[in-house]
């Protein structure tokens, strides 16, 4: 251990505990504003501790939402998001795990192909292709509606990398033993390289969870119908609504409510989390 | 493309194993994409009527147009402020962490955070900091003399976004720095220690240029998010203004194509950018083939 | 009736031959092993006797029926790979029962079946655990349980014992000797170690790039070699194998200059070199030997002693039983008896019978 001195140790605490202050400070000023009434963040100086009306607030924003930004309780949008963030993330694995499993394990004509094919979606993030797949979501009818939500995201080639990577460490010899065993390839999936893969899954499912939970130009466009609203894309219509001034107090409380489940889920699963950002990288 | 020795031997059922991901890629990646770059050698008129071959034309009208540029040197600076921030904080915060043996969980945990908030909602948190009237931090910019207000300053605006974006990307540049170094070996630095170079002289003559691996791909990642996913950071907060001061070119998409129904010329926007993330990805991939074999 | 029969096996990998023809019986019952340094074809041999690897020419009889296409579930074997296979995630009773709820044999038939054989192997105790809480001992018999539960026709081995460490590897020879001899199961049997080959089998296949060198019972193999290649391949340390001329007028073999045997007839004409096969056990130390030798090196074995030196540029070693007073730069002599020589071609290496 080089130069461990108590000084150079308590400066780097300090600096971290500086570093997580600036991280928390947007968060902790929105659970601020979260708690107190309108007037009083209007009208006063900035408070910066904890107000009373916590329970009013989110009863209000959870039940209701902002009048003026069309009503759409809070609620209903945390549904919607709650859907899709599992869908795109189960059926992203769901698929991927099944296309991986096929590049790796069989040899088929255009194999190669298929992958370069699949390969080429992680060049092509939603905002680039925004217009042409809204064009043919709409063609196709999906529009408002669950299944123009989440089909058109379930497809991007990060899961099947991932897999794909994984398969190729899993030993020939299991898969030859699982053969004299008798197994063909689905008991093989099933029996042996499904539980095999449960961290991965694991991982995935946190980093897609939140991909789904946060999207936002997506749902900004495919629907239209409130009811269909997920709450990140909601908390947009409601700062930037007609003239008078937003009601924070509202809007910082559905913010909160926004960023709790992700949070919460990155929290919990918090290796699994590290270990599919770093491994999806490679 | 590294392959298994043992495979199935009847491969039909491959293909039904890979058909779902294949129709939703064709469905939705690869036949847009290529509507697109057709679009983009068209040119429509306002009612969509007549449709005209235009060839290259679409793109040198767009190259040639002073918003477009502006909205390149917009996305340009915005692209190196964001990764330079995020990720010489990240730095920072990785090699302090590093350092400390104990305690650097409860660190890491905290860190994690912005990684889990949504852009859209990490702009709504700034652009409630720095609100004119009721904003903490436009309130401590007055104290300090200066006049905040990013509805009618573009520059004012450029930095709130630039900070929202950046504060969102720490975690994830914290993380791969923090692995990074972790995977130094510890004599390296021992040895530069007994060699009698100072901590200062130890961090950039031997510990940042083994991080330059992990440095150069944070930096293509860093780009890669500072040209898509901060989209909606900005229509969260700044919407493109004031006057086209925060409009990126992702945002000039969305802007004269979903709003403006210029669908011809954000098409060929759209077309400028996949080439852009195409050269990027393959940047990143290439470069990170020979990570590998670090 | 042979259990396994190999005819005309060929494999070829594009047009680069693999295994040339192998042809091969093995006995009901017997336990035979290839043996062959790395790369030989030993595991492709054994994997197209699984079915895990393609003929491309040539019939495989398992008990008779001919497999070529047979899917290796079909073919009533059983394998225990080097690195055990086992799987991960599951109990070591699940592993050895997977194949046969597969086979959907009754729950209480595969329990009855799977504690009998682990109480053969002694692991009993061991069924709940998963093999990462095992050792590799363990471990081996865990995989030999799995094998041994499907009642198989042919036990295939795949250098199972390489990743264990010296002294493990010992005790699980003798075990797996004693088990086959129990099981009275039909073996195939692939190792580098030719320590092995000899302690564990009836029989012996020496391979060497794809072709089959010899095969033979484990002393036939070892007093009779019919080429330079098992000569030295087999018995540790190999044989000697002195490049010698041969006199002009043919009557005796020379070796640095001089004469230090006689040239017996042999049943191949001979034209001015030879190679003399002799094992360094059979050097007679003799003060009057014809074969003068300054040592380079002496090994210590307690049992034995080995003494190294050269001649001219090859090398010669000899075993001396006991403990023997040598040091480095002694003088000793010996003597090579006539009746312990082979003699093989200087150009083919095939051994030239008297």
């Amino acid at each position: 251990m080089v130069e461990n001195r108590p000084l150079s140790r308590y400066i780097a605490h300090m600096i971290l505990i500086l570093g997580v202050l600036i991280i928390f400070l947007p968060i902790w000023l929105a659970f601020v504003a979260s708690t107190h009434s309108a007037d009083r963040l209007v009208n006063e100086q900035m408070p910066f501790w904890l107000g009373s009306h916590l329970l009013e607030n989110y009863s209000a924003v959870l039940d209701e939402g902002m009048k003026k930004a069309g009503g759409v309780p809070v609620r209903i949008m945390m549904v919607n998001s709650l859907i899709m963030a599992l869908a795109i993330a189960i059926g992203k694995i769901f698929i991927s795990f099944l296309s991986a499993f096929a590049i790796v394990y069989f040899r088929f004509p255009f194999r190669r192909t298929i992958f370069w094919m699949i390969f080429v979606t992680l060049m092509l993030p939603v905002e680039v292709r925004i217009l042409p797949t809204f064009e043919i979501v709409a063609n196709l009818g999906m529009l408002n509606s669950y299944g123009g939500l989440i089909i058109p995201l379930i497809a991007s080639a990060t899961a099947t990398f991932l897999f794909r990577q994984f398969f190729l460490t899993v030993p020939d010899e299991l898969l030859e033993a699982a053969r004299m065993d008798g197994a063909g390839p689905m008991r093989f999936l099933k029996d042996i390289l499904l539980p095999l893969s449960r961290t991965s899954i694991a991982a995935l499912f946190v980093i897609q969870f939140i991909y789904g939970w946060n999207q936002f130009l997506w749902p900004l466009l495919v629907t239209s119908d409130q009811s269909l609203y997920t709450i990140v894309m909601g908390i947009r219509s409601m700062i930037t609504v007609g003239d008078s001034e937003p009601a924070w107090h509202l809007i910082m409380a559905t913010s909160i409510l926004a960023m709790l489940p992700p949070v919460v889920v990155v929290m919990v699963m918090q290796r699994q989390f590290i270990k599919g950002l770093v491994e999806t990288e490679k | 493309m590294s392959e298994k020795r043992v495979t199935f031997s009847k491969s039909g059922i491959a293909w039904l194993l890979v058909a779902p991901q294949l129709i939703i890629t064709l469905l939705f990646f690869i036949w847009p994409a290529s509507q697109a770059l057709y679009q983009s050698l068209w040119q429509e008129d306002a009612f969509g009527i007549n449709r005209e071959f235009v060839g290259f034309d679409n793109f040198l009208k767009l190259f040639a147009d002073p918003s477009y540029q502006h909205s390149f040197v917009v996305t340009i600076v915005f692209s190196a402020a964001v990764a330079g921030i995020s990720m010489g904080f990240a730095l920072l915060l990785a090699c302090k962490t590093d350092k400390l043996m104990r305690g650097n969980q409860t660190y890491k945990t905290f860190l994690l955070w912005p990684y889990a908030i949504a852009p859209a909602v990490a702009g709504a948190l700034w652009w409630f900091m720095f609100n004119p009237t009721i904003g903490l931090l436009a309130y401590a910019a007055r104290g300090l003399g200066y006049d905040w207000n990013h509805f009618l300053n573009g520059e004012d605006a450029l930095i709130l976004v630039i900070i929202a974006s950046a504060w969102k990307q720490i975690s994830y540049n914290f993380l791969f720095f923090l692995a990074g170094l972790q995977s130094i070996p510890k004599s390296l630095i021992e040895a530069a220690a007994i060699d009698g170079a100072s901590s200062n002289k130890r961090f950039w003559t031997i510990i940042f240029p083994l991080l330059s691996p992990t440095t150069f791909f944070l930096i293509v990642v860093n780009c890669v998010y500072a040209f898509f996913d901060t989209f909606a950071v900005i229509h969260s907060t700044t919407r493109g203004g004031p006057s086209q001061a925060t409009q990126t070119l992702i945002y000039k998409v969305y802007k004269d194509g979903v709003e403006g129904n210029d669908w011809s010329g954000a098409g060929a926007q759209s077309v400028v950018l996949m080439i852009i993330v195409c050269l990027l990805t393959i940047i990143q991939f290439r470069f990170i083939e020979r990570r590998v074999h670090y | 009736m042979a259990q396994l029969k190999l005819e005309n096996v060929r494999k070829n990998y594009g047009l680069v031959p693999a295994i040339h023809q192998i042809d091969l019986a093995v006995n009901n019952g017997e336990f035979l092993v290839i043996v062959g340094p790395s790369g030989c074809g030993k595991s492709t041999l054994l994997r197209m006797v699984a079915g895990l690897e393609t003929i491309s020419s040539g019939d495989i009889y398992i008990d008779g029926q001919k497999v070529n296409n047979v899917e290796p579930k079909d073919r009533k074997i059983a394998m225990v790979f080097q690195n055990y296979a086992l799987y991960p995630h599951m109990s070591v009773y699940n592993n050895m029962a997977y194949g046969l709820k597969i086979a959907r044999m009754s729950r209480e038939d595969i329990e009855k079946r799977v504690h009998e054989v682990a109480e053969t192997l002694e692991i009993k105790s061991l069924l709940d655990r998963k093999p990462r809480q095992l050792s590799g001992g363990q471990r081996q018999r865990v995989a030999m349980g799995r094998a041994i539960v499907r009642n198989p026709a042919l036990f295939l081995f795949d250098e199972p014992l390489s990743n264990l460490d010296a002294k493990l590897r010992v005790q699980m020879r003798i075990e797996i000797k004693q088990l086959q001899r129990r099981l009275g199961i039909t073996t195939l049997y692939v190792t580098h170690d030719q320590v092995e080959a000899m302690t564990l089998a009836d029989r012996l296949l020496v391979m060497h790039a794809g072709v089959a060198e010899q095969i033979g019972t484990p002393m036939e193999i070892y007093e009779n070699p019919q080429s330079t290649f098992v000569a030295g391949f087999i018995g540790s340390p190999p044989m000697n194998l002195l490049h010698c001329a041969i006199s002009a007028d043919k009557k005796n073999v020379m070796l640095d200059q001089r004469a230090i045997m006689p040239l017996p007839t042999l049943s191949a004409s001979v034209a001015d070199k030879i190679i003399v096969g002799i094992r360094p056990e059979h050097l007679v130390f003799d003060p009057q030997g014809v074969l003068q030798l300054t040592i380079d090196l002496v090994e210590t074995l307690g049992a034995d002693t080995l003494v190294y030196s050269h001649l001219g540029k090859q090398r010669i070693v000899a075993r001396l039983p006991g403990h023997h007073q040598a040091s480095l730069g002694d003088k000793l002599s010996f003597h090579i008896p006539s009746d312990r020589v082979t003699f093989f071609a200087a150009d083919t290496g095939k051994k030239i019978a008297n």
